[in-house]
């Protein structure tokens, strides 16, 4: 055991620890930074004196942006998605998942089934075909049109029904002698069992509504239906694009710093996610293994 | 035998439909829908009322001398992200599974996993702040190495780099738990069994923990090489700008510009059709290698 207190080792133990601690700040820094540009005030901004800490402290960014009615309508659209959608996903993704996690000796079909559902993975109409069937059903400009598309998502559907083959099949036998019908079994006993992947894959749904923009941008012609990631979108990245005609706004704008006023919005854009992260954290360990290294 | 059908299978057949109705209007309608690339497609004729042409939008992109470049690019982008996407997690993996001490590496893990859950958007935000030219943290810090500040985003030299680079810092945090699984999943006999033949810890990671991941490694390369057209929409579309389409345009982006921008139905299809053909075959064919190989199946 003289290896563990050499000199190299200890070398090595020392390298290893500033590597990791670099790597975690290059992760962070960079969010650091933006965070400490939307609080400071715009003279030091505009001289470029802000990097990691504010100077000047001030929340007048939050205030504009606060006070921006298509920022608020967006935050709004947003949650209508976000609650609508991991609903519908919620749900379908159950519902499926269950008649698929049978074995084909107990539901014939199931194979084909699931092919059906997996073939979309590998082959797409694209996005040119796939605009025109939500344009023929009349879903453009709708909040529908977020949610019904992408309504059964398979690789959830695959990860859930992974998991509830892993279940005792005992007890759903059991029940089923006891004259339970299949719809019972699912939401009293399969469902209850699977609270870890439900959980998993609920906060993985709604990490993905929140941050998804780009239907939102093409299936809605009117900017007021834009969801929040979508807006900052049009706003963050699409760098030519005015961020207000008001003249009130315009004359308050002039005393901020455009990148004061944009860091803002990338905060509150991610804020749920900052909220949220803590959670997930919890759950993801198991969920990403479950749908990742598998038998 | 029916009594069985009644209660047993239509329940099932039931709750796949519920789900099944929406993928086969939203996923398979959209594949009736690939006709548009054999054909002059005019919006208000419809789907079946516009001309049909034959491969013509096909020798059509093929004479365009964007096509070939963008290609390129989606294949060169990916295939580096591919690389540099299985090296760092590893790295990482390997570095993090040396640290005894719990406190820090949950606080590393913790933060490092983070970029992955902000969308591209936020992260694009974020990155053209922090690689402007002017004003941006790492410019700053190149300045101040002495060296000269350097346009990231609007170098079309730069520009692929800047994007492998940007895609490895959102995910590598993401992909060390699946090699830290892996590093668990190693039998704690095998190290018990390596010291005890007088091997030290570097001996024990090539020996030892290497070949105990060497599994994982190639089912992650594999599936991943049928996404080698996929380089990355969410991205480029938020990083890029006209002048860096030289290098940063991709499959998906080209697509986007050829239909939505410029209203070239037909040709967009065209293309989107390719770049979905050739990727069903890549993935069905890294799928099967997985299986083969690695005895992976999706269920």
């Amino acid at each position: 055991m003289v290896e563990y207190n050499s000199v190299s080792r200890k070398l090595f133990i020392f390298v290893n620890y500033t590597a990791l601690a670099v790597l975690a700040l290059l992760c962070l820094l960079p969010i650091i930074n933006v965070l400490a540009v939307s609080f400071s005030d715009s003279y030091y901004v505009s001289a470029n004196l802000v990097k990691l800490w504010p100077k000047g402290f001030t929340l007048k960014s939050y205030h504009f942006v606060a006070e921006t009615p298509e920022f608020l309508r967006s935050v709004w659209v947003a949650l209508e998605r976000l609650v609508l959608g991991s609903v519908v996903n919620m749900l379908l993704t159950i519902i499926v998942a269950y008649p698929l996690s049978k074995e084909s000796s107990q539901f014939r079909f199931r194979t084909g089934y699931v092919w059906i559902f997996v073939f979309t993975i590998l082959f797409s109409g694209g996005l040119v075909p796939t605009y025109i069937i939500v344009k023929d059903m009349h879903l453009l400009d709708s909040i529908w049109s977020l949610v019904l598309p992408g309504a059964v998502p398979v690789f959830n559907l695959i990860l859930l029904l992974n998991f509830f083959r892993s279940l005792p099949k005992e007890m759903t036998e059991a029940a089923h002698i006891d004259g339970a019908t299949h719809w019972q079994v699912l939401w009293s006993i399969v469902v209850p069992l699977s609270k870890p992947a439900l959980a998993t894959i609920g906060l993985f749904t709604m990490v993905g509504h929140w941050n998804e923009w780009f239907n939102g941008l093409i299936y809605m012609n009117r900017p007021e239906h834009y969801p929040l990631a979508s807006y900052l979108q049009t706003v963050i990245v699409q760098r030519d694009i005015a961020l207000t005609t008001d003249p009130i706004m315009l004359q308050q704008l002039a005393g901020l710093n455009n990148r004061s006023v944009k860091a803002a919005q990338i905060f509150l854009g991610s804020l749920p996610i900052f909220l949220v992260y803590p959670f997930l954290q919890r759950f993801f360990m198991s969920g990403i293994v479950l749908g990742s290294v598998k038998e | 035998m029916l009594r069985r059908w009644w209660a047993n299978d239509l329940p099932l057949h039931i709750m796949v439909w519920v789900g099944l109705v929406f993928v086969l209007i939203f996923a398979y309608g959209p594949m009736v829908g690939l006709v548009i690339a054999f054909q002059k497609f005019v919006p208000t004729k419809g789907l079946f009322g516009s001309d049909w042409v034959g491969l013509d939008n096909f020798h059509y992109i093929l004479s365009l001398p964007d096509t070939r470049q963008v290609i390129y690019n989606t294949v060169f982008i990916s295939i580096m992200k591919l690389a540099a996407g299985l090296v760092a997690p590893l790295l990482t993996a390997l570095l993090l599974n040396e640290i005894r001490l719990k406190a820090f590496k949950r606080t590393v893990q913790t933060i490092v996993y983070l970029p992955h859950f902000l969308s591209w958007v936020i992260l694009s935000g974020i990155l053209l702040d922090v690689l402007s030219p002017n004003f941006g943290l790492l410019n700053d810090f190149i300045a101040w190495l002495g060296f000269d500040r350097v346009f990231f985003l609007g170098n079309d030299h730069w520009f692929p780099f800047v994007l492998v680079g940007t895609d490895v810092w959102k995910e590598f945090g993401f992909g060390t738990i699946v090699y830290l699984a892996a590093l668990t999943g190693i039998n704690p006999a095998l190290y018990e069994a390596a010291v005890i033949d007088g091997a030290g810890r570097w001996k024990q990671t090539i020996n030892v923990t290497l070949p105990g991941i060497v599994p994982i490694v190639v089912l992650l390369m594999t599936l991943s090489l049928g996404n080698i057209l996929n380089a990355g929409f969410d991205q480029v579309f938020n990083l890029y700008s006209p002048s860096v389409y030289s290098s940063g345009d991709i499959l998906d982006t080209y697509v986007y510009r050829l239909g939505l921008v410029n209203f070239d139905f037909g040709v967009a299809t065209a293309v989107g059709l390719f770049k979905s053909a050739v990727s069903l075959v890549l993935i069905s064919g890294s799928y099967m290698m997985a299986y083969r190989f690695a005895n992976y199946r999706i269920f």
